[in-house]
């Protein structure tokens, strides 16, 4: 029975991935409202009345001085039929006449002026540029906070890195699901990645390298790259496995053997030797990932330590993504500082900002199977990612890596749709109360 | 422009001393705060109403009480609906950013019942809504309102709906026709509910400011993507008697997404930072449009479709949602998300002190100690899950502040971890005394060993290392 339903979800979640893939556009049947002449009573409480029950009624609330609060109002009107709202200062002007028809005001958009602009980062590089990319990719470069269109556009789209593991890691079932076949080939998977699910960039988690793992050599470690550069023509994340001393062994000679090809190290630490992490960066002409633990000060502080190796368009930064339900406030927050004080001119926080968003995964809401009235976990897992996604894409994140083919298919939509601008046809939704869904 | 819009100080340039200089400056305590200067602290940081001080509320201060409420009400209307004792507050937000301060009043999210669905749909709708519940961090997360749709456009059937909802539940409504009878009829069945009523637009803003006004409810302004209109509206409605307002620059979905949070986000500005009072009402987004789009496609996509906008309407400023989906998997992450945003910045989030258990621990299981600041126990808590670690973790109160912090500043000591252990009753659940503890509270093992007489193992400073660590350093004897 449970495997006939988990059958079902997976069916499901394939239709749905479909579905995403083929948006069409849907005429709307245009119903015009009719409106009648209405007749209605005039109601013979006039604006001072309701504002001075409003008074009374606020007043009331308080448990004493109720005697005092009515010798404020002079009025002589028994109390208020209605509980009214306490908004007081907010009632209408009582000299004003009722209007007749719309009082017409104008609307002033209200834009600001930015000292500051968060860097522009250029990631891969073509034969022309001595890399061996189909394409690069830029991101950065705001003038306004995210999707402020009114202010400004959008520079560069932000871009999605989907992630390749080079060794079995533990999934969650409705990610794992996607990429099975491929699991035991980081090319394939990579390859998978680019074509069936519109990867701009892939991320290469070199986990096996961790010495508690399978404590892969840096030799081997760059042959793997090696492979995904060739299956792919996209451009790479080099991922580390988080020990600091290994990661930089890895780097250094994935630098080396990637020469040229603007990869993206992720990432250099406070615990690390950043001398010898950004001076292979330097040599070989890649970007580094300059990752803190939610925290702005640590932030500015690690970039400024990379200032003396290497200029502001080779750094990204990354404050840490947590999932949805497990600190994505923080997250959120960090991020939409960081970006809003780059903006006002904080140099220190002028970079590009990457986030995790696989990290969404650690929730137990997002693999868990839970209680039937939460829905299959198939759908509530790539939905976990993409709400954090979404909610980081708007306080300002230019690069995401995730996982779920779902996920990355409406990012990548949602971001579409943010970046073209104004296209709102306002007759779309006119009559949605009376849609029949 | 309005005569209104004179620039008001915002939240965080108003200090408690510009406060103070208003109060009567008695000392009086009859608020319950030390003095007046306290008090003031406290109505700057929105911790008490204003209506605490006896004082203010005698006759001869009630020019000073204006004063002091025009300064201290927010920059967004707070607007109530339902009536008592069953009311939601939607808006009142001090802040644009929820860093500047903190969010006040969580998005309500209302579920669609339309007169046209047949009663069976209507009641499960309403059970749903109303049984919805998730435990997250001591909260239980819910849903809010009902609206109701008439896609009849008949009044008899649509009176004849919401008779039937307001009597089948309590939660605050929203009634939703843009024809002026049918929404009449809807609120004569229920004349003293309160609804939030959807909508006055270009066309028919005085019949429905009248029935706001004669019904005493909140009423929703309507004007898609035409931010001049809204405005125009806003304060065509206001000077026509209408008290309280809700605003919909229209939520248009797909390729109107950068013109709907562009909207949203100008509004919120123009109100918060700019003092705009016609803007400076609740907003309300409805998510539920989602379903309008690809008509064809599959229910799945369209509650895929609506709960990724709904999200993105969180997060830009929405104070009121409307939804059509009930599937647990689309409503699940927008609650939790509401949650994460409107939680008080300015305060660490906690958890239960106390023991966890993790797996199937035994007598030579490790125990280890953490602080109680939610984000640093889950963490610590997904690690030892996803590595499938049996073992004792003690939460030790650290008043919700991290390792680090809580080390350094004293909320967690030596003495206050070994309390921990013995509220814990962990000596009776290990045969061993070894106490794993993580990295950063290194300074204290001296200590704790000497208030515990346990044995302190120094842990890493980074709880995804403990697999690790308990491969390399774990024994339960010396």
């Amino acid at each position: 029975m449970r495997k006939l339903a988990e059958k079902k979800s997976e069916e499901e979640i394939q239709d749905l991935l479909r579905s995403l893939t083929d948006f069409q556009e849907v005429e709307l049947e245009d119903v015009e409202i009719d409106i009648e002449d209405l007749e209605i009573l005039l109601h013979s409480g006039s604006s001072r009345d309701l504002a001075l029950h409003g008074l009374l009624h606020f007043l009331n609330t308080a448990e004493a001085g109720i005697a005092s609060a009515k010798s404020i109002i002079t009025g002589k009107r028994s109390p208020p039929r209605f509980a009214t709202s306490t908004r007081v200062a907010r009632a209408p002007p009582t000299a004003l006449a009722k209007p007749t028809s719309i009082l017409k005001v104008d609307f002033a958009v209200p834009t600001e002026e930015y000292l500051g602009q968060v860097a522009e980062v250029t990631l891969g590089a073509t034969k022309s540029e001595g890399g061996s990319r189909g394409k690069t990719i830029t991101i950065g470069g705001e003038k306004a906070p995210a999707f402020y269109l009114f202010e400004s556009p959008t520079p560069h789209k932000p871009a999605i890195s989907l992630d390749v593991f080079d060794t079995h890691v533990p999934l969650a079932k409705p990610v794992k699901m996607h990429v099975a076949e491929v699991m035991d080939d980081p090319a394939a998977w990579a390859k998978l990645a680019v074509d069936k699910y519109e990867a701009d960039m892939i991320t290469l988690h070199l986990i096996s390298i961790d010495p508690l793992i399978k404590d892969t050599s840096p030799a081997e470690a760059a042959k793997t790259v090696e492979n995904v550069l060739q299956a792919v023509d996209v451009p790479l994340i080099i991922g580390g496995c988080g020990d600091p001393k290994k990661d930089l062994e890895v780097f250094e000679k994935v630098a080396e053997i990637g020469a040229g090809e603007r990869f993206m190290l992720s990432s250099v630490t406070q615990d690390m030797d950043i001398e010898r992490a950004c001076t292979a960066a330097k040599k070989h002409g890649h970007v580094v990932l300059s990752f803190t633990p939610m925290d702005l000060n640590q932030a500015r502080q690690l970039n400024r330590r990379i200032y003396d190796f290497l200029p502001k368009n080779q750094i990204v930064m990354d404050t840490t993504t947590a999932a949805l339900g497990y600190g994505l406030d923080y997250a959120f927050t960090i991020m939409e500082r960081a970006r809003l004080a780059a903006l006002m001119g904080d140099p220190e926080l002028q970079h590009p900002m990457s986030s995790g968003t696989t990290n969404a995964w650690a929730a137990r809401e997002a693999w868990k199977k839970m209680e039937p009235e939460w829905g299959p976990r198939e759908f509530r897992g790539p939905m976990w990612e993409t709400v954090t996604a979404i909610t980081l894409l708007l306080a300002g994140v230019d690069l995401f890596m995730m996982m779920h083919p779902a996920a990355v298919k409406t990012l990548k939509k949602t971001i579409e749709y943010l970046t073209k601008g104004s296209s709102g046809d306002p007759e779309k939704i006119a009559n949605w109360v009376t849609a029949k869904l | 422009m309005s005569t209104r819009e004179v620039k008001k100080r915002s939240i965080k340039e108003i200090s408690p001393i510009d406060v103070y200089m208003l109060l009567p400056k008695t000392n009086c305590k009859e608020c319950g705060e030390e003095n007046c200067m306290a008090f003031a602290t406290k109505l700057v940081n929105r911790e008490i109403p204003l209506s605490q001080c006896k004082p203010l509320l005698k006759k001869e201060n009630e020019n000073v009480f204006k004063q002091l409420w025009e300064m201290l009400k927010p920059p967004i209307e707070e607007v109530e609906v339902g009536s008592e004792p069953n009311i939601i507050k939607i808006g009142g937000k001090y802040v644009m950013y929820r860093h500047e301060f903190t969010y006040t009043n969580p998005t309500a999210i209302a579920i669609d019942i339309t007169d046209e669905m047949p009663d069976e749909e209507v009641f499960s709708r309403l059970k749903t809504t109303e049984n919805f519940n998730y435990i997250y961090i001591g909260q239980t997360l819910k849903l809010n309102m009902i609206s109701i749709r008439s896609t009849s456009g008949n009044p008899e059937t649509f009176k004849a709906t919401v008779k039937k909802v307001a009597e089948n539940t309590k939660l605050p409504l929203v009634l939703c026709s843009f024809d002026p009878p049918v929404l009449e009829a809807g609120l004569m069945a229920t004349p003293k509910a309160r609804p939030l009523l959807y909508a006055a637009t270009k066309d028919n803003w005085k019949d429905m400011a009248e029935l706001a006004i004669m019904y005493n409810c909140p009423l929703t302004v309507f004007a898609p993507n035409d931010l001049k209109l809204l405005r125009s509206l806003s304060k065509t409605v206001s000077q026509y008697g209408v008290k309280s307002l809700v605003l919909d620059p229209g939520t248009i979905p797909g390729d109107g997404l950068a013109d709907t949070i562009g909207n949203f986000t100008m509004i919120r500005r123009s109100a918060t930072k700019r003092g705009d009072e016609l803007l400076g009402h609740p907003l309300i987004g409805t998510p539920i449009t989602a379903w309008l789009e690809n008509a064809d496609s599959p229910p799945e996509l369209k509650n895929w479709n609506e709960a990724h906008l709904a999200a993105t309407l969180i997060n830009r400023y929405a104070d009121i949602l409307i939804m059509h989906s009930v599937e647990g998997w689309a409503l699940l992450p927008n609650v939790v998300l509401r949650e994460n945003i409107y939680t008080d910045p300015r305060k660490p989030v906690a958890v239960e002190p106390g023991l966890r258990t993790f797996g199937t621990p035994n007598q030579d299981s490790p125990v280890m100690f953490t602080t109680n600041f939610a984000l640093t126990f889950y963490t610590v808590a997904s690690d030892l899950e996803s590595a499938g670690i049996d073992s004792y973790l003690i939460v030790v109160d650290s008043e919700g502040i991290a390792v680090d912090c809580a080390v350094a500043g004293r909320k967690i000591t030596a003495d206050k971890v070994a309390e921990a252990i013995r509220e814990a009753k962990v000596e009776e659940k290990v045969k061993h005394r070894r106490l794993i503890i993580p990295g950063k509270a290194a300074r204290l093992s001296g200590e704790i060993e000497e208030s515990s007489k346990w044995e302190v193992l120094v842990g890493p400073r980074d709880s995804s290392d403990i697999p690790k660590f308990l491969k390399e350093k774990w024994t339960t004897t010396t």
